[in-house]
């Protein structure tokens, strides 16, 4: 059940002892945490695991949040690097911008087998698995961006990157998805 | 009415991006005008625009993905076993990090001081190095007022680094008891 409290009113609750108000920032943020993981690491165990060691590591560094930035952005950056920290120690291949041609490779196998599908889809899931289709990289941006809602600016601050580098990635990044939703739900992106 | 886009105040980037830029709001509004008066005049703009836009709408249908029902119960469960580690800012002592870099000045400062005075400016013989390596007495560099107050100054300063270190711990001992 949702307190109506603000997240840092929630924080200081928290580092003033109560730890059961942590559970409070939990539930508002699971979602956005867990989404954002899974479309990198493209596993729901996985994400699972990495979603509750990123709540952990944020509970135990939580003194450290000074209220520069939102909640949200600092969470997210303890996502993305305990994500990126995964997917080394897993040796997946986290793929640069220019480079798809695994997830290329994984979309043509099984086309086919979507073309049967696409009509039972909905949007929603239309975009989710045109979003899965694409790199971590990408997919982490886009997430990030319209999921998260977070802003260039702190898109910039949660990857450790320029903002303009951070402009141009999301540009890119749209534009594969458009790529991927015209080649694997042509009819769909025509009726809407 | 048509625009003229050679003569447009759009920075670099194909319309795809200045549209995405329009569409996020994060044109200027000289842009935002120019684009404007694009998308009522150009077609193809016209066209571009309404496709990027669905894909932008599309974008913000798209739902979360939940984890499971007890996901937040086991999250609970592990930080019951931990405690808040004290803030970063707390535990690194800004006065240690600046006696360790004072440490360091005074320790250069003092060889290019010693370094120099040992030269010779006057020295008008051919040799490439202003410093005649083979009449260096060694035996005195560690045997004048000098480098003995040198060497004075930086033990007192790892002396006062080490009570620095020391006393952070007793205070970090009897806080826990």
């Amino acid at each position: 059940m949702s307190t109506g409290l603000g997240d840092n009113e929630i924080i200081s609750r928290v580092l003033r002892g109560e730890q059961n108000a942590y559970a409070e920032l939990v539930n508002r943020y699971q979602g956005y945490v867990f989404t954002l993981i899974l479309r990198m690491v493209k596993s729901r165990e996985d994400a699972e695991e990495i979603a509750q060691d990123v709540f952990v590591k944020a509970y135990r560094s939580l003194a450290d949040f000074r209220g520069e930035s939102k909640f949200s952005t600092w969470l997210y950056t303890i996502t993305n690097t305990t994500s990126i920290t995964f997917l080394r120690k897993k040796k997946l291949e986290v793929h640069s911008l220019d480079n798809e041609k695994v997830f290329e490779a994984a979309d043509n196998k099984d086309s086919g087998f979507r073309a049967n599908l696409i009509e039972q889809k909905s949007r929603v899931n239309m975009v989710n698995e045109a979003i899965s289709m694409l790199s971590p990289d990408d997919a982490e941006i886009i997430t990030l961006f319209y999921k998260a809602e977070q802003s260039l600016e702190e898109i910039s601050r949660i990857l450790r990157l320029e903002t303009n580098t951070v402009k141009v990635r999301l540009h890119r990044a749209r534009g594969r998805l458009k790529e991927k939703m015209e080649k694997n739900f042509s009819e769909e992106v025509k009726n809407i | 009415m048509s625009t003229n886009i050679n003569n447009s105040p759009l920075g670099a980037g194909g319309i795809e991006q200045q549209l995405w830029s329009y569409i996020d709001g994060h044109s200027s509004s000289e842009e935002r005008s120019f684009i404007e008066k694009l998308l009522q005049s150009n077609l193809e703009w016209k066209n571009k625009y309404h496709e990027l836009l669905d894909i932008h709408q599309l974008m913000n249908t798209s739902e979360l993905e939940q984890p499971s029902l007890r996901f937040t119960k086991n999250v609970m469960e592990r930080i019951a076993q931990y405690h808040i580690a004290p803030a970063t800012k707390n535990y690194i002592n800004k006065k240690i990090i600046w006696g360790i870099a004072a440490f360091f000045i005074t320790l250069i400062t003092g060889f290019l001081i010693y370094g120099f005075a040992q030269i010779d400016w006057n020295d008008k013989s051919d040799s490439t190095l202003p410093v005649d390596l083979s009449q260096v007495d060694f035996s005195k560099i560690f045997n004048n007022n000098f480098v003995n107050g040198f060497m004075m100054v930086n033990v007192l300063l790892g002396l006062v680094l080490l009570d620095r270190v020391l006393a952070n711990k007793r205070k970090k001992f009897q806080k826990q008891a």
